[in-house]
């Protein structure tokens, strides 16, 4: 897993990973995750993790994607589940983005096209709450954190509010994303546009 | 005249003429107020699909106009639209948005309503000197609901035609859209949900316009054939001379109208899947399903494919791709689209076991026009709304290809049909529009006897 993908799977170009265990994966390691014997203590470990999801934060509202897209492993996801704990097997999500559609979402962005971004969005957030949890494999850790994003764009300022569970491993001797899952609050509600990245 | 200046009642024909429609007819309250009875209660109005639905006693909430409604399958196996109205002080009695329920109880002071909304009970009935036998404490109804192939539909007019006459030809495409699945039917995997300040009508304007795709959509094109040597994902075929492709709009009546893309895409199975856009896992699924079904593999690909047709049902139902989208008014300026992806079921096995493979791609096919595309659709709507506030500006243009000679045909049945961007379906619908408009409408809600 995450080893360096063949240049005819290039995830930028193609979408092989995800496959039923993927999902399968998804579904069982993003489901009751937060268990007591699971959380990791260690204020080291705490750390790093909280460094990673405030660096990611910072490029985000510094629209640095393609900087924010290199904190992720090259076959990673980015998942808005669209009912809280949806599994997208079985329905549609807000957004399930492979490698190949984040890498297109971003492009989309500055094609100078992307009307709902046309004048785009400022937005700043707080990470916050940040508790980590092992898994069965030491290179991959569990972290789940409040957010808050404050977004205005046009003239307007609202909030966005929820929680991010993202899968951090070990990917070429670093600490890397390699999902990243936000539960947005009124994830099954009606979204007005809904085009910045969570 | 100004006709913010008029008194009132307004004059139809000054605010929708042959070529223009007055900008009041998406910013005024009242003319939207008129639409909740005139439009909401006249026509047949898509409540539900039977698939949200699918056991007894299972029921959604929904709205029809702004009336608050449950839509259930009581406990006898009938699909009713239930006023959510409590009959004693007139608070909802149900606020969950789906679920099962023999009755539903008012939270407020306990009166009970089986799902068939007959009153079943009253706290401490003694205090009352009245015969709660009375059907006036039943719930309100609509009156008349019918499905079409598992599209539920509701009226309260009492005057409107059977469901099936008022869809007119437009069934043939709905009939047709559904025939190509196994078991010719489709079930309801949850939505995309998007709200725009706006008024309902930008989004029907919107969803027969060839005229706006690769203006609108230019990002999603961009993005979607960013990777191509061959540039033809998506809509591509609309960026030149869309006006002498294949393609073309109708309007078959009643407000319906239909963009036809399937002639532009080659008549043999596998060439819709050609041009879909990039989605998760469509690269192993594909292979997968290649693999499981030999040459029959493209049939069951073109069905994780957005079928290109948009099948527009006056006032609320865009059938386009492989989604059952919902207009939700909320107000003149307020509302809510809600993309229903679809899924397949086999259970004849017609694809050979790889239904779910096929799933587990046109689920995320089905993501990728809301995220990409509707999102701009719906800034441009609330750009409308925002421009029409320029009071003295008051007109807005429908007349693409009118008196265009030879532009607009009409056959023997009065389907209207013009070439892919005319905005002859807009003319059309709003003449409808307003004569419901300015019709009395014999509207009524129903009780259990």
């Amino acid at each position: 897993m995450n080893a360096k993908p063949s240049a005819a799977r290039d995830p930028s170009r193609s979408s092989w990973y995800v496959d039923d265990a993927f999902y399968a994966g998804l579904v069982a390691g993003f489901t009751d995750f937060t268990r007591a014997d699971r959380e990791i203590t260690d204020p080291a470990v705490r750390d790093r993790c909280r460094a990673l999801l405030e660096r990611e934060a910072r490029l985000l509202d510094e629209r640095r994607f393609d900087a924010w897209l290199d904190l992720f492993v090259p076959e990673c996801l980015y998942w808005v589940p669209g009912t809280p704990g949806g599994d997208p097997r079985q329905e549609i999500a807000v957004a399930f983005d492979d490698r190949r559609q984040l890498e297109g979402r971003v492009y989309r962005l500055g094609t100078g096209y992307a009307w709902s971004q046309i004048p785009p969005s400022r937005t700043s957030r707080l990470v916050a709450n940040v508790e980590v949890f092992g898994t069965a494999r030491a290179d991959q850790h569990m972290v789940r954190s409040s957010f808050l994003v404050t977004e205005h764009r046009a003239g307007e300022t609202r909030t966005l509010a929820g929680w991010y569970a993202h899968r951090l491993v070990q990917h070429a001797g670093a600490w890397r994303i390699a999902v990243k899952q936000v539960n947005l609050l009124e994830c099954d509600r009606s979204l007005r546009n809904p085009s910045i990245l969570l | 005249m100004k006709l913010e200046q008029l008194p009132g009642p307004y004059d139809w024909d000054e605010l929708v003429q042959a070529d223009r429609v007055h900008r009041l007819i998406y910013t005024d309250p009242a003319i939207f107020r008129r639409e909740m009875t005139h439009v909401f209660g006249a026509v047949w109005v898509y409540l539900a699909h039977e698939s949200q639905i699918p056991k007894n006693d299972d029921f959604i909430t929904a709205q029809l106009g702004l009336r608050p409604i449950i839509v259930v399958r009581d406990s006898g196996g009938t699909i009713r639209a239930l006023y959510n109205r409590c009959t004693h002080r007139g608070a909802t009695v149900c606020r969950h948005e789906r679920g099962s329920a023999k009755a539903f109880q008012c939270p407020y002071h306990g009166w009970t309503f089986l799902n068939s909304g007959r009153l079943s009970g009253v706290p401490w009935p003694d205090g009352y000197a009245c015969d709660f036998k009375d059907a006036r404490f039943n719930l309100a109804q609509v009156p008349r609901v019918e499905s079409y192939r598992g599209f539920v539909f509701g009226t309260l007019n009492a005057d409107a035609p059977p469901l099936k006459e008022y869809l007119g030809p437009a069934a043939k495409p709905i009939d047709e859209w559904l025939d190509r699945h196994p078991s010719a039917r489709v079930v309801v995997r949850e939505a995309n949900r998007i709200k725009y300040r706006g008024n309902w009508k930008l989004a029907y304007d919107n969803s027969c316009d060839g005229y706006h795709v690769v203006f609108s959509h230019r990002s999603l094109l961009e993005m979607e054939n960013r990777l191509e040597a061959d540039p033809n994902k998506g809509m591509s075929f609309y960026k030149s001379r869309p006006d002498s492709a294949p393609m073309y709009m109708a309007y078959f009546g009643h407000g319906h109208h239909f963009k036809d893309k399937r002639p532009n895409v080659e008549k043999r199975p596998g060439a819709l899947w050609e041009i879909e856009g990039a989605a998760p896992g469509m690269e192993h699924f594909e292979a997968r399903i290649r693999q499981r079904l030999g040459d029959r593999a493209e049939r069951a690909l073109d069905l994780a494919s957005s079928e290109p047709v948009n099948i527009n049902i006056f006032p609320n139902l865009l059938i386009l791709g492989n989604h059952i989208q919902v207009i939700q008014p909320l107000g003149v300026d307020e509302t809510d689209l809600t993309w229903y992806g679809t899924a397949i079921v086999d259970d004849a096995g017609e694809l050979g076991g790889a239904v779910d493979d096929v799933n587990a791609i046109r689920l995320r096919t089905q993501e990728n026009f809301p995220n990409f595309g509707e999102v701009d659709d719906a800034t441009n709507f609330e750009q409308i709304q925002r421009g029409l506030e320029a009071l003295e500006d008051e007109w807005v243009y429908m007349h693409r290809g009118l008196d265009v000679p030879g532009r607009v045909k009409v056959d023997s049945r009065g389907v209207i049909t013009a070439p892919a961007t005319d905005e002859a379906f807009m003319r059309e619908y709003v003449k409808e529009w307003k004569r419901l408009m300015q019709a009395r409408p014999n509207l009524v809600a129903r009780r259990e006897p």
